[in-house]
């Protein structure tokens, strides 16, 4: 039982790790806890749904279903980076020097309007995504590993690494990492920092909608306030990790998963959802700068 | 990367355009096409006012400075007006409403306290709420008190646990502390949930009695609407004064500039963790009038949706002010009520709304005369 919970909280935690990398971005940037992103990580999962539905009323998926996926996969990137950047240019680019809490309300207000709009126009019932991958796999000990599993390991570790060397070695990434330090300097200096901005949403929201995607091929079944609990979650992974650090929020996403993993297997599953919460609580009482800290100086 | 194209495209044109892109996949291309004309139709009538008042004024009008700038005394009379004509239209519909409206009313203003006064944004306020409906709930149908012989205990329940929450979460500022609220909030109602053998799980507790006074019971709509209506001015009253004591001053310098306020001698701890305490006190008092209004509580009625309507409420009615959180109350309890025929679509109001406040008039209708600019 130990390997099965394992690998499954494994595979969650990946998929956590990849939201909290937006959340921890953007808060390495702006400050701002962006309520809404997991709302993002949901209109990735439907965009999976409705353009691969798409696709199969175009008649693609039969001749070529992994070329569907992938295509789906892109048109939901596209569209949820597209949606993301809308959403810092409507609700947070107007309030950058408002009081601290203000850009936390508009983003709780953009999370209930995106859920809403989706239920509204989506329905309140379940999604499905029809199962293209076989259930089958192989066992590993006594564990079953199913390939769906395994492609959500490698996609996301693949992400993950990229996204280390754009943050790392590009030019873009410098200003990034000069606007996360501080925005005014970065601004001094010549760097566009409402572009930054927009380009850490837009990258953001791409990692949210690859977890979306993902996520759909995991459980064929998606709702429409699947990213309340999801976003919370990946939150805590980024607070676990240190929010602002990036290798903190790939640490704390997997570790996150894993503790819930296991705390559903032997502890109790009734309880799975409240795991998290009792994380997040205690990190953030016991130690606020989380795994990877990085000094928070009180400014006057 | 050449949209260079799209920069040319006016902005009346391509904001419409754009929303109508993005909603396109999840409502299908008709209604995509309705909301973008939507979009359109406002913005071209936004234009075609601020156009026609600067043509009569003979000089440039903008609408959004004018939102910015309406006297909040333009707010209060009209929805006290509006307060005042509602008792005359009698229906037990109405009254009804009234006394939800009269619940929301002495929550949002426990919110107040601590949002608005205090500056600590609390996003699990449901749960104080849930606390004391909850008290409520477990006193009277296991140890059979009646309402007025809990009162006091299920206040003092919700009180003692914000109280327990306020000692170790205040010690983090802002958003942190908002998460830990949440966290808050999600845990108890998960406990609600699976705590069977207390709470009896999703399916509630049942049977709660209603309140009454030597032997006589609140049993008409009326009787429970007077009895909220005093639990209301009862609430505006003890609250007025305590904002203007001493406490109130040291949550407002609290509020306005926390570091400032401990060099001259508050001790800010122990004044938050009194807000955080107060405050819970209010949503202990409303949630046994739920309680006994409903005779029947599950964990349903305690979601973080619930906690941000309260929220919504302080902030669309102005934070830091008495008034608004009044006014907000009404309008967010009393606006569902009219709009039935749209309630669907109330919580996207309710989103798209909490924005719009946040970038027009982040201070609310009604501004508090303490908190002028």
């Amino acid at each position: 039982m130990f390997l099965q919970q394992f690998i499954q909280g494994l595979t969650l935690g990946y998929v956590y790790a990849l939201i909290a990398l937006g959340y921890t971005m953007v808060y390495g940037i702006l400050q701002l806890i962006n309520f809404a992103h997991g709302e993002i990580y949901m209109l990735g999962a439907y965009m999976t749904v409705i353009s691969f539905g798409f696709l199969t009323g175009a008649g693609l998926t039969k001749t070529h279903i992994l070329l569907s996926i992938i295509l789906s996969m892109l048109l939901s990137i596209i569209f949820v980076s597209a949606c993301g950047v809308t959403v810092e240019r409507v609700a947070y680019r107007p309030l950058r020097n408002a009081p601290r809490l203000s850009p936390l309300i508009s983003a709780i207000g953009v999370s209930i309007f995106l859920q809403n709009f989706v239920m509204l126009t989506q329905g309140a019932t379940y999604k499905v995504f029809p199962p293209v991958f076989s259930n089958t796999g192989f066992t590993i000990g006594s564990a079953k590993v199913t390939p769906v599993q395994i492609t959500i390991i490698i996609v996301s570790s693949v992400v993950m690494i990229f996204l280390h060397f754009f943050i790392s070695r590009t030019k873009t990434g410098k200003a990034m990492r000069a606007v996360a330090q501080d925005r005014i300097m970065a601004s001094l200096v010549g760097i566009d920092t409402d572009r930054i901005i927009a380009i850490t949403f837009i990258i953001g929201s791409a990692l949210a909608a690859i977890a979306g995607f993902m996520v759909t091929l995991y459980y064929s079944l998606i709702n429409y306030y699947m990213g309340y609990i999801a976003g919370i979650k990946a939150f805590t992974a980024a607070v676990l990790g240190g929010i602002g650090s990036i290798p903190g929020a790939m640490v704390g996403g997997i570790l996150l998963g894993l503790i819930e993993g296991l705390a559903a297997g032997y502890i109790s599953s009734e309880y799975k959802d409240a795991y998290a919460f009792v994380v997040l609580i205690i990190i953030l009482l016991i130690r606020p700068t989380g795994l990877f800290k990085r000094p928070m100086e009180e400014k006057v | 990367m050449s949209i260079a194209w799209l920069m040319r495209i006016p902005n009346w044109l391509l904001i419409p355009a754009w929303f109508g892109v993005l909603s396109f996949p999840f409502t299908g291309a008709k209604t995509a096409i309705v909301i973008s004309g939507g979009i359109l139709g406002a913005g071209i009538l936004w234009r075609f006012l601020e156009r026609t008042i600067a043509l009569s004024r003979g000089k440039k009008f903008s609408l959004f400075e004018q939102i910015k700038t309406i006297p909040s005394t333009a707010y209060l009379y009209l929805s006290l007006s509006v307060a005042l004509l509602l008792p005359f239209i009698t229906s037990p519909y109405v009254v009804d409403t009234a006394s939800l409206a009269g619940i929301y009313i002495i929550l949002s203003l426990g919110l107040n306290i601590v949002v608005g006064y205090t500056g600590l944004l609390n996003l699990g306020f449901a749960a104080f709420y849930a606390i004391g409906a909850y008290s409520y709930a477990l006193l009277n149908t296991t140890l059979a008190l009646g309402f007025w012989e809990s009162l006091p205990i299920s206040m003092a329940i919700s009180a003692v646990a914000g109280f327990l929450l306020g000692i170790p979460a205040l010690r983090l500022r802002g958003d942190y502390l908002a998460i830990v609220t949440l966290g808050f909030g999600e845990i108890t109602r998960i406990v609600l949930n699976n705590w069977v053998s207390v709470t009896n799980g999703p399916n509630g507790i049942a049977g709660i009695q209603r309140p009454s006074i030597i032997g006589i019971e609140f049993k008409g709509v009326t009787d429970y609407y007077y009895l909220v209506l005093f639990f209301v001015l009862f609430t505006i009253f003890l609250i007025n004064r305590v904002i203007n004591s001493k406490a109130g001053r040291a949550w407002m310098s609290i509020r306005d500039d926390e570091i400032a306020a401990s060099t001259i001698g508050i001790d800010t701890f122990l004044y938050k963790l009194y807000a955080f305490t107060f405050g819970a006190l209010w949503a202990g008092l409303a949630g046994q009038l739920f309680a006994a209004k409903m005779r029947f509580v599950s964990p349903e009625s305690f979601t973080f949706l619930e906690s941000v309507l309260i929220l919504s409420m302080v902030i669309l009615g102005g934070q830091g002010s008495i008034g608004g959180s009044i006014i907000g109350a009404i309008i967010l309890v009393v606006l569902p009520e009219i709009l039935r025929e749209f309630e669907q679509y109330r919580m996207v109001f309710l989103g798209a709304g909490l924005i719009f406040m946040m970038i027009f008039r982040p201070q609310g209708l009604i501004i508090s005369r303490h908190n002028k600019p």
